[in-house]
């Protein structure tokens, strides 16, 4: 009931927008995202864009869990040269 | 496709996986509020991924299935009503109540209609202005906002043939509802991430506050919920309960302002009976007064007749935590996702229909 996917906003006319997911297009209420401009993206609900994408925060997470992913290796290649404290 | 492929990256889960396993000493119970993160976590196989020791509960986040049969009978009565017209989504047509569903209503002659958003319930009622168009609203803080702005702009355009019978409800509440019966010991909780898109991470600083439960807000790809798992591991580990939120990309501290303004101008929070926690208090949105005539509930008098409990059913003990779905005896015998006898094994969301669905692991 609580599923949201994310769209790109092709096109705003007035609270209406025309958002593209997978290939398709769709016409989505931005009602309750106001400020939202063309090329945002957006999280779909029930037809309405509840969230606007914040681009900055999305790259920020894949480049913590990047980093993550790096020092694990590392640590399992060679566990003797592990950190003590991790993070 | 953007937003979805780079959260289900296996190299990086693998590495989150890694570090729960490495920092997880102590013996975790974690629910997950929601039924979308129930369905993703059984999808992914993330419970046979994770240590032994993280033992994940599905919680009451499926609206649906927290629907009261008291609710659902006044629901089907409604549909009875000549003349008019029900609107719901999918999941809701199909939930039985004490003796019968809205599927078996529309056999019976009943103008029970599917939608998939709110304005189409409008465009329902636009089309039909002789008749009544009465949208069944369920769902939480996620869904609310959605069916606030339908009357809203139900209000504006003069539509006086559209109403709503309101089930809505709010998680916090739940949440806290479940801490304080205390039936089942939790160390951490994984937040629902389009209900905090909504409220904000902060509306949860009760749980650490009051609780010293932590909270990881999270969202539905694999990635999100490991780094959800992640936090929570650390976070117990360290003795320092606080709300962590790995969906940033939707989910700001505060939430969505203009979501929650159009919500408080449109509902008032009421008392709500749920399916397994009975009356909660503050838990409900009921129509304001000042938007009466919107309301299916003041508009339409309905007799349901008397509500009954599905026999045998554990649907209520799977909404609480206290059971997993396959402890239940109907599980996958007399309740399967084609003949269900319980609201979890209907709906997509529904614990026991993921279960089903994708791996009936006797944990």
């Amino acid at each position: 009931m609580c599923l949201a996917v994310p769209a790109r906003v092709e096109t705003i006319t007035g609270l209406q927008a025309e958002v593209e997911v997978g290939g398709v297009r769709r016409a989505v209420s931005v009602v309750l995202t106001p400020e939202v401009r063309p090329g945002d993206y957006v999280y779909v609900h029930t037809g309405y864009a509840i969230s606007i994408v914040d681009e900055a925060e999305a790259a920020e997470s894949l480049r913590l869990w990047a980093e993550l992913a790096e020092s694990y290796t590392t640590e399992e290649l060679f566990p003797h040269m592990a950190p003590s404290s991790e993070r | 496709m953007k937003y979805i492929d780079e959260f289900r990256d296996p190299d990086l889960a693998r590495a989150l996986l890694g570090r729960i396993e490495r920092r997880s000493r102590q013996p975790v119970r974690l629910m997950e509020f929601c039924g979308g993160h129930t369905h993703a976590i059984l999808r992914y196989g993330l419970r046979t991924l994770l240590p032994d020791h993280v033992d994940l509960r599905s919680g009451p986040g499926c609206p649906v299935c927290v629907t009261a049969n008291a609710d659902l009978d006044r629901a089907i009565a409604l549909a009875h009503v000549p003349g008019l017209i029900l609107t719901t989504f999918g999941d809701m047509i199909r939930v039985p109540g004490s003796a019968h569903t809205l599927q078996d209503a529309k056999a019976a002659g009943a103008d029970v209609r599917m939608v998939y958003s709110t304005l189409d319930a409008l465009k329902v009622a636009r089309v039909n202005p002789d008749r009544q168009v009465v949208f069944l609203g369920v769902g939480f803080e996620t869904t609310a906002p959605t069916v606030a702005a339908a009357i809203a702009q139900a209000e504006a355009q003069g539509l006086e043939n559209f109403s709503v019978l309101s089930l809505h409800k709010l998680t916090p509440p739940a949440t806290r509802a479940i801490l304080d019966a205390g039936e089942v010991q939790l160390q951490g909780i994984i937040g629902p991430g389009h209900v905090t898109t909504i409220i904000g991470a902060d509306a949860w600083q009760f749980l650490p506050q009051d609780y010293g439960v932590p909270l990881a807000v999270a969202g539905f790809e694999p990635l999100d919920i490991l780094r959800a798992v992640a936090d929570l591991v650390d976070m117990i580990e360290e003795g320092r309960p606080g709300i962590s939120n790995s969906y940033a990309r939707s989910v700001s501290p505060e939430g969505n302002p203009t979501a929650l303004s159009i919500m408080d101008q449109v509902f008032e929070v009421v008392p709500a009976e749920w399916r397994g926690l009975g009356t909660v208090p503050g838990s409900g949105l009921a129509i304001r007064p000042e938007y009466a005539r919107f309301d299916a509930g003041r508009r339409f008098e309905v007799d349901p007749g008397p509500t009954r409990e599905h026999r045998g059913c554990r649907c209520g003990d799977v909404l609480r935590g206290t059971v997993t779905p396959p402890q239940c005896p109907l599980f996958g015998k007399a309740c399967t996702p084609a003949r269900p006898i319980g609201p979890c094994m209907v709906s997509a969301e529904g614990a026991c229909a993921a279960f089903y669905q994708f791996g009936r692991d006797p944990l």
